[in-house]
């Protein structure tokens, strides 16, 4: 048995015999052509059925994946009628003397060239789209036949990669999974993947090759592996897993429009943890109650100059608007040292993780503290947006803060832009210190967030990243679960609510332990937001809650 | 000729479906349209040439028309910009 390692994109499990496709990389060879003429007209009928064909698959698309995704055939549509484009192409073609297929692969080169110097990941797989179109037009030229090899069982398919367009043409009723060598989970064959609910997985690497051809595999699209010849246990296994999991996945569908309430009818708030708007769409669909954490450390991050009052607004309004009335809390700049970020001009430290970051920096550097405070309270008007502040660790901090919002305030009213003054201003618990004065704490604010990822760290004085220290690390330590315990006294006999937006969060070994505690907000990463409402409708808070 | 700078609102950036939609809308026009971003000049009726861009979410670009047509063009391509595209 072998196992191959690889990105899960669906999340379902398939076994059947894997049927690898060769992909014959025909040479592209260039001839001297006399009728230039002749050859443009055979380049326009070979562009004229491609288009033919696009328009095909964007009519399947629309009926198996809806609009949205089926788009993108669209825009191959476009960019194979792009001026630009097949005017290079006929140009080359009638100075050069060459054949169709040449000065095509030469073009196409150059955009692909242009795109490569792009720095955004997100754009620049958009390469793998313009060779997809590419390829296709010279195999039309070329009368490759690349049509589906009909086969008699569903099978799982495997190549080096699948274009957008073969994605779309798998029968479902034909193709078990899929298996790729290369891909990126960004691609708009994962998102096709996804969205046809497809098992598969991708950028397994070299192991994938010819030799695969006709071997029982499994694919797992939950954990990213693959095993080709899996022994009985392996195969045992899988049939209890891709049994549960579809249990699953049909129950989790229904979750979606139920309200997260215990057994006891406390009703809880289950809100999702994002770190861009780009989460937001998980969020959306799964019906979370919220965003419980908004981190805007991405619009500091990978530039080159501090983030303008307009932009961080414009983020901010866009995630208030999407979430519709849902509460989004966000977050203020949490970077220190460890994280590159040059224009700050943090100074190199030995201890970043206990050193200048965070509010620490947003309170002697008021300047970029007030810019962030401003875009809130801008975007404050457009939905129902909360914020909190990280690192805290005094009484002193809190007052300090709520003087600066005062002054942001005072400055809107007096520009007469329109915020929201019942913003509620919350402080993540995330340090021994604010856990032990949460009493006090609680009397300055309006909610908790506690940060387990970073408590844990600092309670224990363990560094999670160290392979070195696994051993002594135990996410459910006393001293962890003593320190949540306070922070919830703290909150409730001042009056405030308290939620936990660290991964501790996530666990659902926990999630009655801290509803007993008397935890009323869990704050997740989008995949666990069902799984968690599941578990808050079978527990109990063990307290009166009518 | 006119131009006027906008800055990409798109979670994604300018990518494929908004580029090509762009270049779709600005194709309508009799005028030149070119997009101008970090100094580079595009063709905005051309969606390889919009793809090309690469303009991230907070990219400012410029868009430049000239023609018979162009107040009426860089006033609709912008406002399609700002009304995010159909995205």
């Amino acid at each position: 048995m072998e196992t191959l390692i690889g990105k899960g994109v669906f999340n379902g499990i398939a076994m059947g015999k894997i049927q690898f496709r060769n992909r014959n990389e025909h040479q592209v060879v260039k001839s001297h052509v006399e009728n230039t003429q002749a050859e443009i007209i055979r380049f326009q009928e070979a562009k004229r059925m491609q288009t033919i064909e696009l328009q095909m698959l964007y009519e399947k698309a629309l009926d198996n994946v809806g609009e949205k995704d089926a788009r993108i055939f669209e825009i191959h549509k476009m960019i194979l009628e792009d001026v630009d484009f097949c005017g290079a192409i006929t140009k080359m073609i009638e100075l050069q003397k060459v054949n169709a297929e040449y000065a095509i692969k030469i073009i196409s080169e150059t955009y692909m060239q242009q795109l490569s110097s792009i720095d955004d990941s997100y754009l620049k797989e958009r390469i793998t789209d313009v060779k997809d179109i590419f390829r296709k037009l010279i195999d039309i030229l070329s009368d490759v036949c690349t049509e589906n090899i009909e086969f008699d069982k569903p099978v799982i398919l495997a190549a080096d990669d699948f274009s957008p367009s073969e994605t779309m043409q798998m029968d479902k009723s034909k193709v078990l999974a899929f298996v790729t060598i290369h891909g990126s989970t960004n691609s708009h064959t994962a998102i096709l993947a996804r969205s046809m609910n497809i098992p598969a997985v991708i950028s397994v690497g070299e192991p994938l090759n010819f030799q695969c051809n006709g071997k029982t595999s499994i694919v797992d699209g939950i954990s990213g592996k693959v095993y080709i010849d899996p022994d009985e246990e392996t195969i045992k296994a899988f049939v209890t897993k891709k049994k549960k999991n579809d249990e699953e996945q049909a129950l989790l569908q229904n979750l979606r429009s139920e309200k997260s309430v215990t057994l006891d009818g406390k009703e809880i708030k289950i809100n999702a943890n994002i770190g861009s708007p780009a989460d937001m769409e998980a969020v959306l669909i799964d019906n979370a109650d919220g965003v419980g954490l908004y981190r805007s450390k991405f619009l500091y991050l990978g530039r080159k100059t501090y983030p303008s009052e307009e932009e961080q607004f414009g983020a901010y309004k866009l995630v208030a608007e999407s979430m519709k009335g849902k509460l989004v809390i966000i977050r203020t700049m949490d970077i220190g040292a460890d994280k590159r970020a040059d224009y700050l001009e943090l100074p190199n430290e030995e201890n970043p993780a206990m050193g200048y970051r965070a509010i620490r920096i947003c309170l002697t550097r008021q300047d970029i503290f007030k810019t962030q405070l401003r875009a809130l309270y801008r975007a404050s008007a457009f939905g129902n947006i909360a914020i909190m502040f990280p690192m805290i660790i005094s009484v002193e901090e809190v007052k300090m803060i709520k003087r600066i919002v005062q002054e942001v305030q005072s400055e809107l009213s007096r520009e007469g832009v329109d915020y929201n003054p019942q913003t509620e201003l919350g402080i993540m618990i995330e340090t021994p210190a604010a856990a032990l004065i949460s009493d006090d704490l609680a009397k300055e604010v309006d909610f908790f967030s506690i940060g387990t990822n970073d408590l844990t760290q600092y309670t224990l004085a363990i560094d999670r990243q160290n392979p070195k220290l696994e051993h002594f690390y135990n996410a459910h330590h006393k001293a962890v679960l003593s320190l949540i315990q306070m922070a919830v006294e703290g909150a409730h006999k001042n009056g405030i609510w308290v939620g936990i937006c660290g991964e501790l969060g996530a666990d659902i070994s926990m999630t009655e332990t801290f509803l007993r505690m008397g935890i009323d907000e869990l704050s997740v990463s989008p995949p666990y937001v069902l799984k968690l409402r599941k578990e808050v409708r079978k527990s109990k808070t063990g307290h009166s809650n009518h | 000729m006119i131009n006027q700078k906008v800055t990409i609102k798109l979670k994604f950036g300018l990518h494929a479906r908004p580029a090509g939609t762009f270049a779709k809308l600005a194709q309508k026009y009799q005028c030149d349209v070119k997009v101008n971003c970090d100094n580079k000049e595009f063709n905005a009726k051309s969606v390889m040439g919009m793809i090309a861009v690469g303009a991230k979410y907070g990219s400012q670009i410029e868009i430049i028309c000239n023609g018979s047509d162009e107040t009426i063009a860089l006033k609709e391509l912008i406002d399609a910009v700002n009304s995010g595209l159909g995205e």
